[in-house]
């Protein structure tokens, strides 16, 4: 689904991303971990372009991306993102946030868009917030609202950048459920993560990553239960 | 009695050397101030030739700031290695436009434009706003600036996630946004603005100043025509500002907690 050759990133002279080649396949459930600073944001916000690689090839259900003729706003439209600090747009409420991109690119109706927005609110238990503004809601309500614009724009695979991190401990469940949910409704993800409990749970395939490249992948049960390189078991005795 | 017949009975006293008390010589002064010959109207042609500067020079402001601001973020969000050289040549001219325009007092840029390069125009007004608006132009492009610097680079990241256009990032989340947080500034710029259109008396623009130069001129009475015009600028910001509050307080409705 999502095919990721040779690609290398560099900001200036400093070198995040070196010669890594993965592929996505269409329903799994990828978790990335790593170290900060190891490439993980960078590697994922390469994926819908939000940085323009160096080097290398992504394609995307067979349309290369990173051709600079691709058209990157119809890609966009079918990988949704899932952000650190949710970036809900404050200047609108959240039955807005939620249908302006259906609606501007043609996708829905405004009803439509309506609908569907309510309908995904009450998924998250969240109808009742709908005219609110986001700085009317919790952190972690604040991140099942854009997990929710997300999804209303009915993406095929949905890219999660430490959605967790900036959220209170209490919080912090009520946002994986969600996310859990839609893995188990076989949604394709790719989840950057320092929540080890939650790739154990729910990955199909793990991703270690360090300086830059993808040192060890595997199940759960092989990264967690059986680490091979040293890295990663530093890694591990460190965050379990 | 009415007014004008007490008026020329005072002053003939007074002329005459007379200690006629303050009130009955306040009154003869603000009579010929104000109201002689039909005085006010030049003060309310005056009022009129200050708005409609105020209101050009803002414009020209606004679209120069616009697209200043325009160009100069563009230019600075490019991607490394990635330089466009026609954007580049636009943005060193608009960078030379700022720094000219910021480096030198207004005064002498209106003594210049009428002066030197309009000298043969006698259209001292819309040369005066003109001047005024290209002046104004080069603080707002930095106002603008700083606002849409100020806004969180991952509101339009999120906005282009979802496959928005840039247009249609700018014009529904950055602008509104950047809009909300440079209207203070805005709001003195205009201010600041509006009080600067009395320079254009300086060329000859016919605006409120000169409408109270000329009265005191015939007078020799400063005091009145000068404190008035101060009080109808103050009274006209003290508008402005009202309008502007206003319009915060409406945008401020999504910060409510």
């Amino acid at each position: 689904m999502i095919d990721v050759k040779h690609l290398s990133k560099s900001f200036d002279n400093h070198s995040v991303l070196k010669d890594i080649s993965e592929h996505i396949y269409p329903g799994e459930k990828v978790v990335i971990i790593g170290p900060s600073g190891s490439g993980k944001s960078t590697f994922l916000r390469c994926m819908n372009l939000l940085e323009n690689p160096t080097e290398g090839v992504i394609t995307f259900n067979g349309t290369e991306i990173t051709d600079p003729k691709a058209d990157i706003n119809a890609i966009r439209r079918e990988m949704g993102m899932v952000f650190q600090h949710f970036n809900l747009f404050p200047n609108m409420t959240i039955r807005k946030n939620i249908t302006l991109a259906p609606v501007r690119t043609g996708l829905m109706t405004q009803e439509e868009a309506d609908k569907t927005a309510l309908d995904l609110l009450r998924r998250v238990g969240l109808e009742d917030k709908a005219d609110a503004y986001p700085n009317q809601v919790s952190g972690g309500q604040k991140q099942r609202i854009a997990i929710v614009r997300a999804l209303a724009m009915k993406p095929k695979v949905l890219l999660f950048d430490e959605p967790t991190s900036a959220l209170d401990p209490e919080m912090v469940g009520e946002v994986l459920e969600v996310m859990k949910e839609l893995a188990n409704e076989g949604m394709t993800m790719v989840v950057v993560t320092h929540e080890m409990g939650f790739a154990r749970e729910v990955a199909t395939r793990v991703l270690f990553m360090d300086e830059g490249r993808i040192v060890e992948q595997g199940t759960p049960e092989e990264i967690f239960g059986n680490p091979q390189c040293e890295r990663l078991k530093t890694f591990l005795a460190k965050v379990l | 009695m009415n007014l004008a017949a007490s008026y020329e009975q005072w002053k003939s006293l007074m002329v005459l050397g007379e200690e006629i008390g303050f009130f009955k010589e306040f009154y003869v002064k603000f009579y010929q101030a104000f109201l002689e010959n039909n005085r006010w109207l030049q003060y309310l042609e005056g009022v009129g030739t200050t708005l409609l500067t105020t209101a050009l020079a803002l414009c020209i402001g606004i679209l120069l700031g616009v697209l200043v601001a325009m160009v100069r973020t563009a230019h600075d969000q490019q991607r490394p290695g990635n330089h466009n050289p026609l954007l580049g040549l636009v943005n060193i001219i608009c960078k030379i436009y700022v720094t000219i325009i910021r480096g030198t007092p207004m005064m002498v840029q209106l003594l210049i434009m009428g002066l030197v390069i309009f000298k043969s125009s006698r259209n001292f007004t819309a040369v005066g706003a003109l001047t005024l608006g290209i002046n104004s132009g080069a603080y707002v492009a930095e106002i603008i600036r700083g606002g849409l610097m100020s806004l969180d680079p991952g509101q339009a990241e999120a906005g282009r996630s979802l496959g928005l256009g840039y247009i249609d990032t700018m014009r529904f989340i950055v602008i509104p946004q950047a809009f909300k947080a440079i209207l203070p500034a805005l709001g003195n710029e205009f201010i600041i603005l509006l009080k600067d259109t009395s320079l254009i008396t300086v060329i000859g623009g016919k605006e409120l100043l000169h409408a109270a130069q000329g009265i005191y001129g015939r007078t020799w009475e400063a005091m009145f025509p000068l404190v008035g015009t101060a009080c109808i600028y103050l009274v006209l910001v003290l508008i402005f500002s009202w309008f502007q509050s206003k319009l915060e307080r409406r945008l401020r409705q999504s910060d409510r907690r």
